[in-house]
């Protein structure tokens, strides 16, 4: 079986356990707004320390990409967080 | 010490009351003081599945609500007599109990009994919530299937959340032949997944639909998913049981001596 691939058919048992380790993961990030807004909080704190951002704009959101290898999607993590400054002295 | 255990699955039809039924009886079989709660109100199952139907006077929102007295209420198994079922009411809903009035409940039949087994409603909500209120120790039962494994990660979330932390899973109409072929998730996927350990794994056997039929749980009988409920009850007893016994390994030699069983 493994020598001739085009002739492979997968095992559908592979195939449901496939979907369901993705699905668990898709479920549990599919998290609260009070969730999102801690996260945001937190990014906020932690990259300040490094760089002044603009906080207001910051948008952070949940999406699905597709993985490159096969037809699933991952769940990830989307910010966006505009830099205004990045002070020269001290970390670099 | 006697324990509450609810039986409980998120999905509907996965087996949450044939394995209530099965346990219980089970747990009968090996001498222990047993009560049946069927907790889906508006929706009464187990009664059917044991064979009481006809026997019903009283109900579980009764006991709650006072209109009885919780003996009168309490129905004798045709079978086994420290066997009980607390039947649920037919035509009230979910909103009739409160997970206190639960509590309570379960903390008076303590007194009389060793194993309290709840059978609980699908779902998440207040049935559900109702159903867990009082327990120690929670079986999920699921299939090896996406959409039921999927319910049970849900209700286990629920169950920590609710600080019930002996959860253990039943993994229902499983089919070995299945497994072997690759169509199928193996127990070991199931458990790799859902991060709990299996107390046990159920045959699918057509012998359950008889035994439904009939109104006589097959717990204990030569069948595969008789033995296999019977190791459940066992291990829950206490008993160190393997999981692999000859019905889940569904070699020929055993399907061969089961049907020369049954001829």
């Amino acid at each position: 079986m493994i020598l001739f691939p085009v002739f492979r058919k997968k095992n559908s048992g592979e195939i449901a356990r496939n979907r369901l380790k993705l699905l668990l993961v898709a479920d549990k990030a599919d998290c609260s707004p009070e969730i999102m807004q801690m996260i945001k909080d937190d990014m906020i704190r932690v990259i300040s320390r490094y760089m002044d951002i603009d906080s207001d704009r910051i948008e952070i959101q949940m999406t699905k990409k597709k993985q490159p290898d096969c037809d699933s999607f991952i769940p990830m993590l989307y910010a966006n967080i505009p830099i205004r400054e990045i002070p020269d002295k001290g970390i670099y | 010490m006697s324990e509450v255990i609810v039986i409980t699955s998120g999905k509907g039809g996965v087996g949450k009351t044939t394995t209530s039924a099965n346990v219980g009886t089970g747990l009968a079989i090996l001498g222990k003081r047993v009560v049946l709660i069927d907790t889906d109100i508006g929706l009464r199952n187990l009664d059917v599945v044991m064979g009481l139907e006809n026997r019903i006077v009283y109900n579980l929102v009764d006991v709650v609500e006072g209109n009885c007295r919780m003996k009168q209420a309490l129905i004798k198994d045709k079978r086994y007599p420290n066997l009980f079922l607390l039947p649920s009411a037919q035509t009230r809903d979910k909103t009739a109990v409160k997970p206190g009035q639960m509590v309570k409940l379960v903390e008076d039949l303590k007194e009389e009994f060793d194993y309290i087994i709840l059978d609980c409603p699908a779902g998440i909500e207040q049935g559900f919530q109702n159903a867990i209120a009082g327990a120690d120790h929670a079986l999920v039962v699921t299939t090896p299937e996406v959409s039921a494994i999927r319910d049970a990660d849900r209700i286990i979330g629920l169950l920590e959340a609710a600080d019930i932390n002996a959860i253990d899973l039943v993994v229902n109409r499983i089919r070995m032949d299945m497994v072997k072929r690759g169509d199928m998730m193996s127990l070991d996927d199931v458990m790799d997944i859902l991060a709990i350990d299996i107390i046990g794994a159920i045959p699918d056997d057509e012998d359950i639909v008889i035994s439904t039929n009939q109104g006589e749980p097959l717990v204990g009988m030569g069948t595969p998913a008789g033995q296999a409920y019977m190791d459940i009850c066992r291990r829950i007893a206490g008993e160190s049981v393997p999981l692999d016994n000859p019905s889940m390994r569904g070699g020929l030699f055993f399907r061969l001596s089961h049907l020369l069983k049954r001829a």
